[in-house]
């Protein structure tokens, strides 16, 4: 199933007595960029694991297209790639037996050479059979975009990831955003790195005390336009 | 991607890095080796045990070794939470249920094949008498505590206190489990052998097993993303 736009309608997550999100309402569609930015407990992280449909809302809706999560089931979850905080890679296994496990678990017909070709763009062909325990932050991070996107989502989600990158790193995954949002799909990205903002998103939306506030994410002045949203 | 293509891909996975780390064999094993050892010291007198208690300390062994398997089986997957990954995949929800309770089974199958001879020496509990039906009762009774342990492992893998409300939530429920397994394995053990009470309890067993997997089945993928 392909869908052409995101919408989150009033959403509303709660975690006990706390409220993570209140009453937030998003559009995103085919092809656009979107960078979600907040100070740290904001809940940027619970939007996109809403997204991702590992969290429900406690009031609110979320919907892909015409579908929801519930209706969308395991075809939705097809569509949609995750990188989370926390990276989703077993340390015991190697490079290649971490994207050739979640390859398979997608269904994709020829494994092996999605994961040879994964390897390449994420620069770990000659680790590929090195345990992940043995790496770098920076070689999991890259590690983890590509575990994220090696069944060539719709939605595309993620929860910083420059994290941990070097120069060279950064501005590959630049290029690989842009390709992403180019071939039509929905990024939705958090970062505090609002220079990446200002050159690749389309738009900037910022959560604070779980509300969301809609700003321009382009050209300069964006840190001050940042940080009046952040304390409306 | 049929229910038992992602159960062997899942359960594969999971015997490979338990392969590489050996960790949960290793500990889990070594800590039921060790309560069969403490309850020998203070159970047997010059070789011989004091008491029908070699059925009972079988159980114990199984009982708290499996529940620290199950335990290191979701802290596992809690490290980089690739737990929420596999949620995340595009498979059937309930086939991730029942791969981590194979897995963990396969594990236990494994401590109770070095436990079961150890409290039979020791002991000198003639187990291997009605073989078939002790492995029939341990096979049941070791489905049912697993099968209600993989359900809470997992829902408390993100739980700050997992490693204590995991006992207290599993005994309370599994106390059937360890009766049946304690009272059916005992009555194979006496002097005069009864099959007829082994059986009864097996069914107790089965029943418990049908009951507690299809709850399991049913409320995994809603206690997995509330």
């Amino acid at each position: 199933m392909d869908f052409e736009r995101l919408t989150f309608h009033e959403v509303t997550r709660n975690f006990g007595r706390r409220r993570a999100l209140n009453r937030v309402s998003l559009s995103c569609r085919a092809g656009e960029m979107v960078a979600l930015l907040g100070p740290n407990g904001a809940g940027k992280s619970t939007l996109l694991s809403i997204a991702a449909t590992l969290l429900s809302p406690s009031s609110g809706t979320v919907q892909y297209g015409d579908r929801t999560a519930r209706t969308g089931g395991a075809a939705l979850r097809a569509r949609i790639g995750f990188l989370a905080h926390d990276l989703f890679i077993y340390p015991e296994l190697s490079a290649a037996e971490n994207l050739r496990f979640f390859a398979r678990l997608h269904g994709l017909a020829d494994a092996d050479s999605v994961v040879d070709a994964a390897l390449g763009r994420a620069g770990l062909e000659d680790r590929r059979d090195d345990p992940v325990v043995s790496f770098s932050r920076g070689m999991r991070q890259r590690l983890a975009i590509e575990r994220a996107l090696l069944h060539e989502p719709r939605l595309v989600l993620l929860d910083e990831p420059f994290t941990g990158l070097d120069d060279a790193a950064v501005a590959a995954t630049r290029a690989r955003l842009r390709a992403l949002r180019e071939s039509g799909c929905i990024v939705l990205l958090t970062t505090h790195d609002l220079e990446i903002v200002e050159q690749l998103a389309d738009r900037a939306v910022v959560l604070s005390g779980g509300r969301l506030n809609t700003i321009d994410g382009h050209g300069s002045g964006l840190r001050e336009r940042y940080r009046q949203a952040a304390s409306s | 991607m049929t229910f038992l293509r992602v159960v062997w891909l899942v359960m594969r996975k999971d015997l490979l890095v338990e392969l590489r780390s050996r960790e949960i064999v290793y500990t889990t094993m070594f800590f039921a080796v060790s309560c069969v050892l403490v309850f020998a010291f203070g159970f047997v007198r010059e070789g011989q045990p004091m008491g029908d208690v070699g059925a009972g300390i079988l159980w114990i062994a199984v009982a708290f070794s499996g529940t620290l398997a199950l335990g290191r089986a979701f802290e596992r997957e809690r490290q980089s939470e690739t737990l929420r990954a596999l949620i995340l995949a595009p498979v059937d929800r309930p086939a991730l249920y029942v791969a981590k309770l194979l897995g963990v089974l396969l594990l236990m199958a494994a401590v109770e094949a070095i436990v079961v001879p150890l409290v039979a020496l020791l002991f000198q509990a003639p187990l291997f008498r009605h073989l078939a039906m002790l492995l029939a009762l341990l096979a049941a009774g070791t489905i049912g505590f697993t099968a209600v342990g993989t359900l809470f492992g997992a829902m408390l893998s993100r739980a700050r206190s997992r490693d204590v409300l995991l006992p207290i939530l599993l005994y309370p429920i599994t106390v059937p489990v360890i009766i049946a397994g304690v009272r059916g394995t005992s009555a194979l053990l006496q002097a005069d052998p009864d099959p007829a009470v082994a059986r009864a309890w097996l069914s107790l067993l089965v029943s418990f097993d049908v009951v507690f997997i299809t709850l399991a089945l049913w409320t995994f993928e809603p206690v997995m993303t509330d």
